[in-house]
């Protein structure tokens, strides 16, 4: 099981390893790297420029960039972002909660409506109401996290919302299926005969049959957050580390979007990873 | 056939046919401009009023449509070709081959799409020709949404690699490309058309992200991205309504394109 454990980590470890470095290739490719603004200032002077070129010079070769980096933020230093002209690990620490309390929110939101909506749809077995809900999450899952964005500017309503409602629609059609099935199970349909109350049939019956697949697309839809997080905080004005990333993309911002990509990937990989453990932890009580 | 998928597949051949034929139907060109009725309300002359530079908005929804609907089946294509290529011969060959494209969908599959895609569209050039940016759009669409398709291909490869049918092909002397293109291809068939028709809707959403953002097809060219970014000037939703339509005409074609592709072939 440690075995297990460590190679997974290890695994994790090597993919954000080359998820760092595959975006630093990137951003060292991008035309437009190495160009400042501030070069087109006509009041410096020469020695002015050459500093200012000299400053991309030790990111030009990408891997001793990216080697001189890993060993950097093993010391705890994450570089100094070169549009912002700030430390990326204090832009990090101001902007990472906005985005977590952003992304924890609409999640939290979304699955609650999302399994509130199935539960009751497979429960109640009323056909307008199940078409309305299933509607209502058709109409969601079309609707780009973009346009959720720009209509949660319109209608002036806070940014987890749009997050919840981009989350909504697949949890929904994926729980009503896992709920639908389990409630049809000829062992919940006895129960149900036996007389026991709904609330123990959910808690005994059904909850543990569905949960293991229910953490499968929990990481999903963490991933799925944490992706409609940049369209949803750059449309928004949200300072969160969405935007971040944003800024850090068209400013071809070298080590701040290289760490961005790894918190990103470390971040996406955990959760999913964790599932994975849930859902196995779910499995082997049930067993 | 169920009544919903022949309504879906009524509706979007009705849509794709409106989209070819956009030179004869758009009472105007996407680019012409009507300098005297800048946002103008819908009129008989404009049905769906006019932009703020003052172009035809129901002829840019039709070009757009044209647009979106033709490269996202495009870019479809290349992402499932890209994906039979990587994970199909990868779950067939097995082995170092195996963990190797593996690898690379787990580091392409620990990115978040949306972000993958809107990182990489930004580092590419911005300021490029309007039909460059159309090919740059697409083709970054297709390049970079394989990965969940390839896993998905490489476990269906991988089983069959294990079956008695292909046992009993390589007992028959069967071996290597020709057993994979008679046996393991047409075997793959059904979950290569279910992963193609699953990439269109999503490319189609993606698209439209980065069109809202700024960063898919360029002006004056018009997709369902840069009809939907006319939504940043609304201050209410009853301000100007008939700016919803192309966000309506995009939930139908998702809608139908989801209906279209039942459970069972999404299973299978």
């Amino acid at each position: 099981m440690l075995w297990r454990i460590s190679r997974r980590l290890l695994a994790i470890a090597a993919i954000v390893i080359l998820g760092g470095l595959t975006s630093a290739t990137l951003v060292r490719f991008a035309p437009g790297f190495a160009t400042d603004e501030q070069q087109l200032d006509p009041r410096l002077s020469a020695e002015s420029l050459q500093a200012l070129h000299q400053s991309h010079e030790s990111e030009r070769n990408v891997f001793l960039f990216y080697a001189a980096y890993l060993n950097r933020a093993w010391h705890g230093d994450l570089g100094i972002s070169h549009s912002l002209n700030m430390p990326v690990s204090s832009l990090l620490r101001d902007r990472f909660p906005v985005t977590l309390r952003l992304v924890g929110l609409g999640l939290a939101l979304g699955w609650l409506i999302a399994l509130g909506l199935a539960l009751t749809s497979a429960l109640a077995r009323v056909t307008a109401y199940s078409f309305f809900a299933i509607g209502f999450s058709g109409a969601l899952l079309c609707l780009p996290a973009a346009v959720l964005a720009l209509l949660s500017v319109v209608l002036n309503t806070p940014g987890y919302l749009a997050i919840a409602l981009l989350v909504f629609p697949k949890v929904f059609t994926y729980s009503r299926g896992l709920l639908e099935k389990a409630y049809c199970s000829s062992h919940i349909v006895s129960a149900r005969a036996k007389g026991l109350g709904p609330l123990r049939i959910l808690c005994w019956h059904v909850f543990p049959v569905v949960a293991p697949s229910l953490t499968a697309i929990a990481g999903v839809s963490v991933s799925m957050a944490i992706g409609s997080a940049i369209p949803i905080e750059a449309l928004s004005g949200i300072a969160g580390v969405g935007d971040l990333a944003w800024q850090a993309a068209l400013a071809r911002d070298l080590p701040l979007l290289v760490n961005i990509t790894i918190l990103v990937t470390v971040a996406t990989l955990l959760t999913n990873y964790g599932a994975e453990i849930a859902g196995h932890a779910v499995r082997g009580q049930e067993s | 056939m169920s009544a919903t998928r022949k309504l879906a597949c009524a509706i979007l051949l009705v849509v794709v046919i409106s989209a070819l034929g956009a030179t004869w139907i758009a009472p105007a060109d996407y680019a012409t401009q009507f300098r005297e009725a800048p946002n103008a309300p819908p009129s008989r002359h404009h049905l769906l009023g006019t932009d703020e530079i003052g172009r035809d908005r129901f002829s840019r929804m039709l070009y757009g449509t044209r647009i979106s609907l033709l490269l996202a089946p495009t870019a479809a294509l290349l992402s499932t070709l890209m994906a039979a290529l990587i994970g199909a011969v990868a779950g067939y060959l097995g082995g170092f081959w195996e963990r190797l494209a593996m690898g690379i969908t787990d580091l392409f599959l620990s990115l978040p799409w949306l972000f993958l895609l809107i990182t990489v569209r930004a580092l590419l050039p911005l300021n490029v020709s309007p039909l460059a940016s159309v090919l740059v759009t697409f083709l970054m669409l297709g390049l970079l949404g394989w990965a969940a398709s390839a896993r998905v291909l490489c476990a269906a490869a991988r089983s069959l690699r294990h079956s008695g049918l292909l046992l009993q092909a390589r007992a028959l002397g069967l071996h290597g490309a020709r057993l994979f293109a008679i046996h393991v291809a047409p075997n793959l068939k059904p979950i290569l058309l279910a992963q193609f028709w699953i990439s269109i809707p999503v490319f189609i959403l993606s698209e439209a992200n980065l069109g809202i953002l700024g960063l898919g097809v360029s002006e004056p060219l018009p997709s369902w991205g840069s009809l939907l970014k006319e939504l940043e000037g609304l201050t209410s939703l009853g301000d100007q309504p008939w700016k919803l339509v192309p966000l309506l005409l995009l939930i139908v074609v998702v809608t139908s394109f989801q209906a279209v592709l039942s459970y069972e072939e999404i299973a299978a």
